[in-house]
């Protein structure tokens, strides 16, 4: 094909005019030379030439591409033909539309999360460098790094390029206005070199800025910059006040530099500047690693595991010999994304049933409108056309339709992205990075040109088959339809809706064994009552304050006092950790055990609390009693223990009061003097973790966990309204004014978070769910009503001849019933196999859930019998007398 | 549009013609007319060029590249269009030309085998 050529033809042929008119005159001119009359010789020349018309005709189309030139016909035939049938075309658009746009929304969210790299150059090589820990009877999957591993990893390793440590924590930044609670990252000097990103303004950390002692330095999202300084560029060498600290600003990370964790979004980059002096049971950390060019993974994780003797050797004597550390190198994007992954497959598996149902729906109107169109088709066959051409203008006809519903579909997802976006569900990470980019435009038009040749080459395989009877004559005979096309017809008609019924019960299955999943999940006992009346509350407490336990016990206890006194507040305590909230994990050993040497009691988590905590969650006091404030005040060794914990530790829980434990590797021996209700902190769908809790004096026993700020919890009515907040804030600010408040919130949002995945798998699965129900009803009834509209002539006689409107209402009633009959047996099977996939998301409930499929099924057979209903009572209202004259 | 298929006759007369219009052009640049008339005079006038297929078989060879065309003066001094042969075209002449007269001693042959000469 040689488009020059094609281009040029109108040029071409002008040319060839000529050449031919030249022709003519010189043979004209020789003709005359022998003696003809001027008007004979022209016309002799003209009959020696021939048809010039002819002739140009065959040069031109010679310079043609014959399939480009058809496909551009066809495409105007095609786009004349759907202007011609509007409500067909809409219906057709808009429903794949429906199931284009629904596929390619969740695309977006797949790609975005899990697919795309991340935001960092080169990200394949970022790793995050952890280990799975063997201690005692636990197994732990993500062991937490230390100073003193960075130290040895920093010196020894061969695998890595750039190499960081980091901690999220909280900031107090103050002398700014309103004092703010800011989001800080604690990072080594290699953290930003190894995620690759360089400042906006200013520069990274040096080394220099990482030694302890060294000034204290800041660096700045370019969010916070824009927040709190308006993006003024004189910000570089600015002092301000973080945690009552001096740091001096020295960098701004540009807008594209995100950390992509819910809820980890950094404000400031703060420098560690660690001190190895200081013990080394320090494990508050996670570690990245850029590997070095070429370096894989497997390779990086030999590496540590090579380092780790020489880091346990010179550290082991700290009671690290019990600890059995493996190396558990993986990537980054891995940690960032977690097992959300797996669930956005799932979830884009069962939308993608949407878009087949849809096919299926728009493959069935056009089987009909192929009827319809049979005269213009066996006109089109007898003038020529062959086979080929008209099922290749049919082709073009399918996926105009699908190319407009996927234009529509783009404005759908849009739509769609930016509700999701906007509700910001924290399950998710990476929630700015879903975008409509060029691989979602990719993979919209992939699955358009997909479904168009799908739900086009079904009528076309049905209605000109070799079989059928697809010529002028059969059509003629047929008396407007033919006669032997309509059997087979009708049965692909039926299977149609026979596949979309059973794929919509597949999709009803699933969104119905979440709606249980969720419904499990609200009917679990959390462990608190009424939680969206504990409202939570979290000064920033600064490290001055942190460094004198007693003034901020004191502290604590002053703004305890005040915010009891609010009015409407029946019951206040504090804790470091609230519920759902993780607390700090510590080895425990109880008392009354023995352990062989090596081996250590597992970790258990520990959680500070005040009297009256349990109060104010009304969690249950099961044995013994709660601490008061005397033991706090007076650092009393005594402890209450979780429901749980008691049964493991001693198989009894009446039993356990009197018993003592110890927290940690040294301090004293504590006494159990109450056992309260377990208290779901992993999430409604984990088991409740065994939980130590103490009176919140002895944090300082536990070793250097992160400096300490506890969250108040009142137990009010007034929850959430502007009036009680600002109760809360005069308060706090009545004690102190310059204590930012975190964590303003209730328990119930904190237990909400917790259901997250569930919920937002519901609503996507409840959507699909709805809408595939709502596209079989539409294929049913559109089968249904074509049946009545093409057999109204034979209900007519059936009518005249006696039949009662009935038993003609319940012929085409129960072929509506056949067919969703068989629809939901083959979905149940269908279903029955690919549930067992979405078992992850389930709690409480088998994949092959007898109710839930009975459920699904009653839904899917009531509405088919709606969906029947309606034309066959149309069937019924024939007038005999009219169609027996029509004919 | 569906393109209609070409008799085999057709193709084998096509060939043919092209052939001749090569040979035709050996002699140097010539005009549709003078080529036409080259062929009906060099056959003693039993082939007919038909013109119908001549301007079309000019186009095709020149597509090809075995031909180029300028416009330029005739005898009688009017415009016309001037064919000349490439050196692409010269090669192809003499490809063609040993192919036909394969194809003629094949066909003299089964035509007048041996055998009927001796009878």
């Amino acid at each position: 094909m040689n488009w020059r050529r094609f281009i040029q033809r109108t040029q071409t042929d002008a040319e060839q005019e000529q050449e031919l008119e030249s022709y003519l005159e010189i043979t004209t001119d020789e003709y005359i030379a022998r003696g003809m009359a001027p008007d004979e010789a022209r016309r002799a020349a003209r009959r020696k030439l021939g048809n010039p018309t002819r002739i140009r005709e065959e040069i031109y189309q010679m310079n043609t591409a014959t399939f480009v030139e058809g496909t551009f016909q066809d495409l105007r035939n095609a786009a004349r033909m759907l202007r011609l049938n509007p409500a067909f075309s809409i219906t057709a658009i808009l429903t794949l539309a429906l199931g284009i746009g629904a596929t390619t929304a969740m695309f977006s969210v797949v790609n975005g999360v899990v697919i795309k790299p991340l935001p960092y150059p080169d990200s394949d090589a970022l790793v995050t460098v952890t280990h799975s820990a063997v201690f005692g009877n636990v197994r732990g999957r993500d062991f937490p790094f230390s100073p003193q591993m960075l130290a040895v990893y920093l010196a020894n390793n061969q695998t890595f390029q750039q190499f960081g440590m980091w901690r999220p924590d909280f900031a107090a930044i103050t002398g700014l206005g309103d004092p703010e609670r800011a989001i800080a990252f604690l990072v080594t000097q290699g953290f930003l070199p190894a995620l690759g990103v360089q400042p906006a303004l200013g520069r990274w950390f040096s080394p220099a800025d990482d030694q302890p002692g060294a000034p204290e330095t800041m660096i700045l999202s370019d969010g916070y910059w824009h927040r709190r300084f308006g993006g003024d560029p004189r910000v570089i060498g600015r002092i301000i006040t973080v945690d009552s600290r001096l740091r001096q600003v020295i960098g701004v990370m540009p807008a594209r530099f995100i950390i992509p964790i819910p809820g980890l979004a950094p404000d400031l980059i703060l420098p560690l500047q660690i001190n190895l002096a200081q013990p080394p049971g320090d494990f508050n950390y996670r570690a990245l690693a850029r590997l070095k060019p070429g370096v894989t993974a497997p390779q990086a994780n030999a590496d540590v595991g090579r380092m780790l003797p020489i880091y346990l050797g010179r550290y082991a004597g700290h009671r690290m010999d019990a600890l059995h550390l493996l190396p558990a190198v993986r990537a980054f994007k891995e940690d960032v994304v977690g097992d959300v992954g797996q669930v956005l497959w799932v979830l884009l598996g069962s939308i993608s049933i949407l878009l087949l149902i849809a096919c299926a729906n728009v493959a069935n109107l056009l089987l009909v409108r192929a009827q319809d169109r049979g005269q213009e088709l066996a006109v089109r066959a007898a003038l020529g056309a062959s086979w080929g051409h008209i099922a290749r203008s049919l082709i073009v006809e399918s996926l105009m339709l699908s190319l407009l519903g996927a234009l529509i579909s783009v404005g759908l997802t849009y739509g769609g992205l930016q509700v999701l976006v906007a509700r910001g569900p924290a399950y998710l990470p990476r929630l700015t990075e879903i975008t409509i980019d060029s691989s979602v435009l990719a993979f919209t038009l992939a699955i358009s040109v997909v479904s168009g040749l799908l739900f086009g080459l079904i009528p076309i395989v049905k209605v000109m088959g070799p079989k059928s009877a697809w010529t002028l004559a059969g059509f003629v005979r047929g008396g407007g339809r033919w006669a032997s096309g309509g059997k087979s017809q009708h049965r692909s008609q039926d299977a149609l809706v026979v596949v979309q019924v059973a794929l919509a019960l597949v999709l009803l299955v699933s969104s119905g064994l979440m709606i249980r999943t969720f419904q499990n999940l609200r009917r679990v006992d959390p462990g608190f009552a009424h939680p969206e009346e504990i409202q939570t509350v979290r000064p920033v407490m600064p490290p001055g304050l942190i460094a004198h336990p007693d003034r901020l016990v004191r502290t604590e206890a002053q703004i305890l006092e005040r915010l009891a006194a609010i009015p409407g507040v029946t019951s206040a305590a504090y804790t470091n950790s609230l519920p759902m909230d993780r607390g700090i994990a510590v080895i425990v050993y109880p008392e009354s055990k023995t352990y062989a040497a090596g081996e250590l009691p597992p970790t258990r988590t520990v959680k500070m609390i005040s009297p009256g905590l349990f109060r104010t969650l009304q969690t249950r006091v099961i044995a013994g009693r709660d601490v008061d404030w005397a033991e706090l005040y007076n650092e009393r060794n005594v402890v209450l223990v979780s429901e749980s914990f008691a049964r493991e530790t001693w198989d009894t829980v009446a039993g356990a009061i009197g018993k003592r434990i110890k927290l940690g590797t040294t301090g004293s021996w504590q006494e159990v003097i109450g056992v309260v209700g377990d208290i779901r902190d992993n999430g409604a769908d984990q088991k409740a973790p065994p939980i130590v809790y103490c009176p919140a004096r002895e944090q300082q026993m536990i070793g250097p966990v992160s400096p300490v700020s506890v969250a108040f919890t009142l137990r009010s009515n007034r929850t959430g309204t502007e009036g009680f907040l600002s109760d809360i804030r005069k308060a706090v600010a009545a004690v102190d004014p310059n204590l930012p408040l975190a964590s303003i919130n209730t328990v119930a949002a904190l237990y909400e978070i917790s259901m997250e995945r569930t919920s937002f798998s519901l609503v996507l699965l409840g959507i699909a769910g709805g809408l595939a129900l709502l596209l079989g009803i539409v294929g049913i009834y559109g089968v249904l009503a074509y049946a009545v509209m093409q057999r109204q002539r034979e209900v007519g006689i059936r009518l005249a001849l006696g039949a009662q409107p009935g038993t003609v209402k319940g012929m085409f009633v129960y072929r509506g019933m056949i067919l969703s009959g068989i629809g939901i047996a083959l979905g149940m099977a269908v279903a029955a196999g690919l549930t067992r996939l979405m078992s992850s998301l389930l709690f409480g409930v088998r994949p092959v859930d007898a109710a839930t499929f009975a459920a699904a099924a009653g839904v899917l057979v009531v509405a088919a019998l709606a969906a029947s209903y309606i034309p066959a009572r149309r069937a019924a209202a024939v007038d005999p007398v009219d169609t027996l004259r029509g004919q | 549009m569906p393109r209609r298929e070409s008799p085999l006759q057709s193709e084998m007369l096509q060939g043919t013609l092209d052939m001749l219009v090569l040979r035709t052009l050996v002699l140097g640049p010539a005009h549709g007319q003078t080529i036409a008339h080259a062929i009906e005079r060099g056959s003693q006038d039993v082939l007919q060029v038909e013109h119908g297929s001549l301007y079309p078989a000019l186009h095709r060879l020149q597509n090809r590249g075995w031909i180029a065309s300028f416009w330029g003066t005739s005898e009688n001094n009017r415009k016309a269009k001037y064919y000349r042969l490439t050196p692409e075209g010269r090669k192809q002449l003499a490809a063609q030309k040993s192919r036909w007269e394969q194809l003629v001693r094949a066909i003299s042959r089964i035509m007048s085998p041996p055998s009927e000469q001796k009878q």
